[in-house]
């Protein structure tokens, strides 16, 4: 069948079967690699997106189920040459050490910060608590969207 | 990879032509709305379906929280976001909040719904162990009208409910009353696992006594959420210390649990009993302040 979705704004096309996921469709059909396929299963939250500025697990949504909906990848987070606050923090604050969980951890940060720009600690430990850091980075993943919440507008000026 | 088997997919633009559907594609049909326990499902071979009929477009039909005429209903596609972040049920019923904040985790609320949840009648799933100890009742949709059906005969066993091949859940009604208090208690390994054991406690106060008691459990049972013996031991008697003790008892008594990577039959149910006491302290608490 074919499949229509906003993908960072854009309208993307491509055929592909029922069955296939939006974590597929997106690295497979639409190239997009910035997406990360991890444990398949719904628990890891490496494959995380934003679906109309939620966040959700693309391996436990068909591609189907997005048409007619805008998704946001970490592709889209820079724009116009300019990194997202949340990536300029994780930058700053080492919330990252192997990369495999941090598009996920930023799309739930963006979208944590999108509707609550000032969070506490507690707020941001339970919107990454679908997703893991097997390099156990958490604390620096908290310190990043700090210094995002913090920082956010003179970063996007 | 996991991915699903091949199916047909077909999008329903409304309940009625959700149902036709089912109708016209038969038993190989299945309804998919978040999809967090069908797609697993499906990608494990478990569940085969030659039709997938996708109700997300319904959310303005069916994703709804409205308190009127002495009840809240809930509609099936409501997502748990919205069941968790709603002032309504928190009000009205702690326990739904309690609950929700311990199923899966965020980006999985952000999909999945109160009617998947309860069609997919997990052993371990909380929703139903919740509505049944409100005293909740399903309503069911066919071609030929709607059917009201209590949560507990709702719940027939694992993975069995009361809905029928050309049928849907639409909604969930829970009664509102007064001088009541609920809770829920509930062990689980990690954030995002299901239950290890859990119970939903739901108690109504007549004067000084006990006047009505709810008391599911989830993840202790293969069939039959509702602890009976536990609920009778309470009326007609003072909410104390006592009183939740014997009725504690008899839930973990009654109850009937496997031995499983979550743990053996024995810890199980002692974690029936003790959660069951410490919710029906917290409900009697909020019952007397309320």
């Amino acid at each position: 069948m074919q499949i229509t979705i906003t993908v960072n704004g854009e309208p993307r096309t491509a055929e592909a079967e029922p069955r296939t996921l939006l974590v597929h469709f997106l690295r497979d059909n639409l190239g997009m690699k910035g997406t990360h396929w991890g444990c398949d299963t719904s628990n890891c939250g490496a494959c995380v997106v934003l679906v109309d500025g939620e966040p959700v697990k693309s391996c436990t949504m068909l591609a189907a189920m997005a048409e007619g909906h805008e998704v946001r990848t970490v592709e889209g987070l820079e724009r116009d040459g300019h990194l997202d606050p949340v990536q300029q923090g994780f930058m700053e604050e080492h919330g990252l050490q192997c990369g495999f969980c941090t598009p996920g951890m930023m799309l739930t940060a963006r979208a944590l910060l999108d509707s609550n720009p000032n969070p506490t600690d507690d707020e941001i430990r339970v919107a990454i608590s679908g997703q893991i850091c097997r390099c156990t980075g958490y604390k620096n993943i908290i310190k990043s969207v700090r210094w995002a919440a913090e920082h956010g507008e003179e970063v996007t000026a | 990879m996991q991915v699903p088997a091949p199916f047909d997919y077909a999008r329903a633009s409304s309940v009625d032509e959700a149902i036709a559907l089912l109708e016209r594609l038969g038993p190989e049909a299945r309804l998919v709305a978040g999809g967090h326990s069908l797609l697993p499902m499906m990608k494990l071979r478990l569940a085969t379906p030659e039709h997938l009929i996708d109700i997300n477009p319904l959310e303005s039909e069916l994703n709804y929280i409205r308190e009127e005429g002495g009840l809240v209903r809930i509609g099936a596609l409501t997502r748990h976001r919205d069941v968790l972040a709603s002032e309504v049920l928190a009000r009205h019923y702690p326990i739904v909040r309690e609950a929700e904040e311990l199923i899966a985790d965020p980006p999985v609320r952000n999909r999945g719904t109160v009617g998947g949840a309860l069609c997919q009648a997990d052993p371990s799933e909380d929703l139903s162990a919740v509505f049944a100890a409100l005293g909740a009742v399903t309503v069911i949709r066919g071609s030929g009208g709607e059917r009201v059906v209590t949560m507990e005969d709702f719940h027939e066993g694992p993975y069995e409910t009361a809905v029928g091949d050309a049928e849907m859940l639409v909604e969930v009604r829970v009664p509102i009353r007064e001088h009541g208090g609920s809770a829920y208690e509930k062990v689980k390994r990690r954030t995002g696992d299901w239950a290890t054991a859990a119970s939903g406690v739901a108690l109504w106060l007549d004067g000084a006594n006990v006047g009505a008691a709810g008391i599911a459990l989830s993840a202790v049972n293969p069939t039959g959420i509702r602890s009976t013996r536990a609920e009778q031991a309470l009326i007609g008697r003072p909410p104390s210390e006592e009183a939740f003790a014997e009725a504690a008892a008899l839930a973990a008594e009654d109850c009937n649990p496997a031995t499983d990577q979550r743990g053996p039959a024995d810890y199980k149910r002692h974690l029936a009993q003790e959660l069951t006491h410490r919710a029906l302290r917290r409900a009697a608490e909020r019952a007397l302040a309320s």
